[in-house]
């Protein structure tokens, strides 16, 4: 039995946070009411004509110069025609064989060390509408609000070669989309879609099995579930002396498995052709420049600078820096007079916990990095002790002021005065002569049980360093 | 009716000059309609009452003395393949019988300003013809003989402005669907540069040849109305954001040193009647000091089936979106989707429109591609260069509209390709987005209209149309008037 190897390509499509739609001048926004953000042009009435919202390409040139792409200055909009009832007129405007973007790459993270995947191409499409089979007894309906909304497809090479690979292709590409600020990546509405070539090949052998392309993947749980099915589903058909048809196969989430939809034979004609009612689009040189130039520090730039600048251990660097926002309120932390491991920890700690209790996303944190540096500030000054600080951020996001304010009104402050502390160990040690004889004869327990009442003496407040070191030096006297 | 004899801007300066009310000319013009239409079928949509209410605001307006555009209250009717705000739109289709549009196309907004629509105009289904027998509402009649076709697509256009049912029409011209019937009909039609009317509301059938142009009795009218509709729209793309000139001006001067090319291969074929007619056509010009050499340009032979295969696969395209799911007609019967596309679209497109829809597939499938579209795209890239060249020595071309009179109305109807090749003369116009224009320049021994075609460079309507009116002020043939 010999050892197989998957390659895998993705196509991944992702929707635009422009204002508008690609061809008119309909909000581009998620859940309004049905057939509320359409038009004569996005419904394909008779004589309506497409108009290109500049600014979709514009983002997907941003798209492109993130993935190392060269761009083309001269392209081409082009029609790919089918029916079908979400489609109002019965084609796609999309692009053929001169994509805006070309011949890039993006290098993942994996623990083996870093890997550079190619991307074949971005080019720019407009998105269909939604059926409802559900609304009606008889019929299905159809909402038109998606039609025209701006899409990229961005097309990888068949370079990976695990379902893990995929994971994080996926992942790096949807950070550096959020990071460029082309696409708000919401999975759960829809604005990311993939399409999956996989296919299996003995580990050595160069030529490439034959692929199967999975299309409606909605999720990058389904797209990891899905390769990790069809390579088992190949192996086993190669395994068992079968072989691997080239098909267009339907991963249903629900079920967990992919069901064939047509075979290479009935693969459909889309009958591309230029878009006549558009221009070539034309980009200049310069314009591409300014975009590359005003493009902001990627993922892996700053992943790299967290740990040679601010010395941040690998694992935290990559976290912080998978979703902009994250980064943007650590960096603005740090630039408040907070430590970088102090606020690290703070924001991957109890931060990142309550974050997910509340079910939001640090976007809509009530309080701002200049609280937490101030926060943080306190706790390594010693003014207030790391427990007291958990006080300080749960109000914190209960109703955001001043930390300084919330340790007053709180009593958080911690004491750190030592003639103040001298007089409590004294207190302490005197009441307690059974336990100094514990101490002297080597039982560790009696110096926490001491430390505990010096503590409940001070109602918590005081510095346990402080105490310790005192009450240490008190005994060894005695 | 004397008042049905005027050319628009004959009715405009007596109406602005208050010898006569937009009522009585919109009257009599509703009324000619009402005696003519049955026998003609130049409308599909009468809009009276709207006319009237209209009529009526405009002379309130001239009576307070208000400013208003040269053919302002002049009563006009339009192609029904160029969407009209509230008023039913079909393109003699059966697909559209019931669809009526909630926007103005820009020419049809642009002309309701002070104006009096009086209704939409017959053509052939989709704009797919020659002869306007393929209309869905029956075929339009030819003024000047009711055996006869007025030439398609936009027959009812021509055929309108012939009997006095208006003073003039907007058509479209996608391979001579304005110049044909105009020269059919009698009367004088343009076809202007590619992307100088707005495309927007236009019902597509082939994009990248399809515009909108005027119809009317004299080149003066053609003119007036190129003001009014010509401009730059940012709803189409294709639209030219460029200086647009006043064409009014272009009426003034002379012929005078104008250069002249007569094609040979657009004489071949002509009957002898039309070659005899175009020729003395242009010895007239040359008589009023245009100059005139006969070129070759061999390219042309291959116009035809360029022309055909573009406009299909560009028809096959655009005409996708009627499948019974959002608007127009939708079968009664139906099993499943696919059987609700098959049955909405067999039982709502007429013979000649399904004809070009499985020609285009056919020519943009995968394996023909190569072979169809791209090739004919390589001829379309050639024909505009041997334009180019004749346009470096000359400032436009002369020749015939088509190489008969109006023929008889099922002559041609069971032979399409004979229908096809009849568009010769003016399908190169469009493959090369150059401005056309048909205007009458003598009749055949039965008394039928000829039409000659001036074509110009590229902007070059200005050229055309001041030899057309120097033309028309040294003849009389498009004095004509089948209405008389
Ligand atoms: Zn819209």
């Amino acid at each position: 039995m010999s050892e197989y190897e998957a390659v895998i390509g993705i196509e991944m499509h992702a929707e635009l946070s422009t204002k508008t739609k690609i061809y008119c001048g309909c909000k581009n926004e998620f859940g309004g009411e049905i057939n509320t953000h359409c038009c004569p042009v996005c419904t394909g009435m008779p004589g309506t004509l497409p108009v290109l919202n500049e600014k979709v390409v514009e983002y997907a040139v941003k798209a492109g110069c993130a993935l190392n792409c060269s761009i083309a200055n001269l392209s081409k909009q082009d029609r790919k025609n089918y029916f079908y009832p979400d489609l109002p007129k019965a084609y796609q405007i999309s692009q053929f064989d001169i994509p805006l973007c070309a011949d890039g790459y993006v290098d993942i993270p994996l623990e083996s060390g870093t890997k550079r995947i190619g991307i074949t191409r971005i080019h720019i499409e407009e998105d269909a509408g939604k059926l409802l089979h559900d609304a009606s007894d008889t019929d299905s309906l159809v909402d038109f609000n998606r039609c025209g909304v701006p899409l990229i497809e961005i097309v990888s090479e068949p370079d990976l070669r695990s379902s893990e690979e995929a994971r994080v292709y996926l992942e790096t590409l949807r950070s550096i989309l959020q990071y460029i600020d082309v696409s708000d990546c919401k999975m759960q509405e829809g604005s990311i879609r993939c399409d999956v070539n996989v296919s299996i090949r003995p580990k050595g052998q160069k030529e490439f099995g034959v692929r199967s392309e999975m299309k409606n993947v909605n999720s990058f749980r389904g797209a990891i579930r899905g390769i990790e099915y069809e390579i088992a589903r190949q192996t086993a058909l190669l395994e068992a002396g079968g072989q691997v048809v080239q098909e267009t196969r339907r991963w249903d989430d629900a079920k967990g498995e992919s069901v064939s939809m047509r075979s290479k034979e009935e693969a459909q004609d889309y009958r591309y052709f230029p878009e006549p009612d558009l221009m070539p689009i034309r980009i200049e040189k310069e314009t591409v420049e300014k975009i590359r130039q005003e493009l902001p520090e990627l993922p892996h730039v700053k992943r790299a600078r967290y740990v040679s600048e601010l010395g941040l251990p690998e694992y935290d660097a990559g976290i912080l820096t998978e979703y902009r926002p994250t980064a943007e309120f650590f960096e603005a932390a740090v630039a408040a007079g907070a430590s970088a491991k102090g606020a690290s920890n703070w924001i991957m700690g109890d931060i990142s916990r309550i974050l997910k209790e509340k079910d939001i996303l640090i976007d809509d944190v009530p309080f701002s990095p200049q609280q937490l540096a101030e926060m943080v500030q306190l706790i390594e000054s010693g003014a207030i002790s790391n427990s007291a600080g958990k006080k300080v951020l749960e109000t914190l996001f209960e109703s955001p002021k001043a930390p300084k304010q919330i340790v007053e009104e709180l009593g958080l402050a911690q004491i750190s005065d030592e003639g103040a502390l001298q007089k409590m160990v004294q207190d302490v040690l005197e009441q307690n002569p059974q336990s100094i004889e514990d101490y002297k004869a080597g039982k560790d327990r009696a110096i926490k049980f001491m430390m505990g009442q010096v503590m409940k003496l001070s109602k918590g407040k005081a510095n346990p360093q402080t105490v310790n070191a005192l009450l240490k030096e008190e005994l060894d006297k005695r | 009716m004397e008042l049905l004899k005027l050319t628009a801007k004959e009715a405009a300066d007596k109406l602005h000059s208050k010898e006569v009310s937009c009522a009585e000319l919109t009257k009599a013009s509703l009324e000619q309609i009402k005696a003519k239409n049955e026998s003609i079928n130049a409308y599909i949509t009468v809009c009276e009452e709207e006319a009237l209410q209209q009529a009526e605001q405009i002379d309130a307006k001239i009576a307070a003395g208000e400013a208003m555009e040269p053919l302002a209250g002049v009563p006009y009717a339009i192609k029904d393949n160029i969407c009209t705000k509230g008023v039913r739109t079909t393109c003699a289709s059966k697909m559209l019988g019931n669809f009526v549009p909630p926007y103005n196309a820009y020419a049809a907004e642009r002309l309701s300003k002070d104006g009096v629509m009086l209704g939409k105009l017959n053509m052939d289904e989709f704009a797919m013809g020659s002869s306007n027998e393929t209309s869905y509402f029956g075929a339009v009649h030819n003024p000047y003989d009711l055996d006869r076709v007025p030439g398609g697509s936009s027959g009812g256009s021509a055929a309108a402005v012939a009997a006095g049912m208006a003073y003039y029409t907007l058509g479209s011209d996608t391979g001579g669907s304005i110049r044909l019937p105009a020269s059919f009909c009698g009367v004088t039609g343009l076809k202007p540069t590619y992307g100088t009317v707005s495309r927007f509301g236009l019902v597509a059938f082939a994009s990248s040849l399809d515009q909108i142009g005027p119809l009317a009795k004299s080149a003066e009218d053609v003119a007036y109305i190129m003001n009014r509709i010509t401009g730059h729209d940012k709803m189409d793309s294709t639209s030219l954001d460029i200086a647009y000139p006043d064409y009014t001006k272009a009426l003034q001067g002379d012929v005078k040193d104008m250069k002249i090319a007569l094609v040979r291969e657009y004489f071949a074929g002509a009957d002898a009647a039309v070659d005899a007619s175009v020729k003395a056509a242009v010895k007239q010009l040359t008589d009023m000091g245009a100059q005139c050499d006969e070129i070759s340009m061999p390219i042309t032979d291959y116009a035809l089936p360029a022309y055909y295969i573009i406009s299909s696969s560009e028809a096959s395209s655009n005409l996708a979106r009627y499948d019974g799911v959002k608007y127009g007609f939708r079968a009664e019967k139906f099993e499943d989707l696919t059987d609700m596309y098959f049955k909405t679209r067999d039982e709502g497109f007429g013979d000649e429109v399904k004809r070009r829809i499985m020609l285009g597939t056919y020519a943009l499938s995968s394996g023909y591609y190569d072979a169809y579209y791209k090739k004919a795209q390589q001829v379309r890239t050639m024909i505009k260069q041997g334009f180019d060249k004749v346009f470096e020595t000359y400032d436009m071309i002369a020749s015939p509209v088509y190489p008969t009179t109006a023929f008889g109305i099922g002559e041609k109807t069971d032979d399409p390709v004979k229908m096809y090749a009849g568009d010769l003369c003016t399908v190169s116009v469009n493959i090369a987005g150059l401005p056309g224009m048909s205007l009458p320049c003598g009749f055949d021994e039965k008394g039928l209209p000829i039409g000659l075609q001036l074509i110009g460079k590229p902007f070059g309507e200005e050229t055309l149309l001041r030899a057309a009116h120097a033309f028309q002020c040294a003849t009389d043939y498009h004095k004509g008037g089948a209405q008389a």
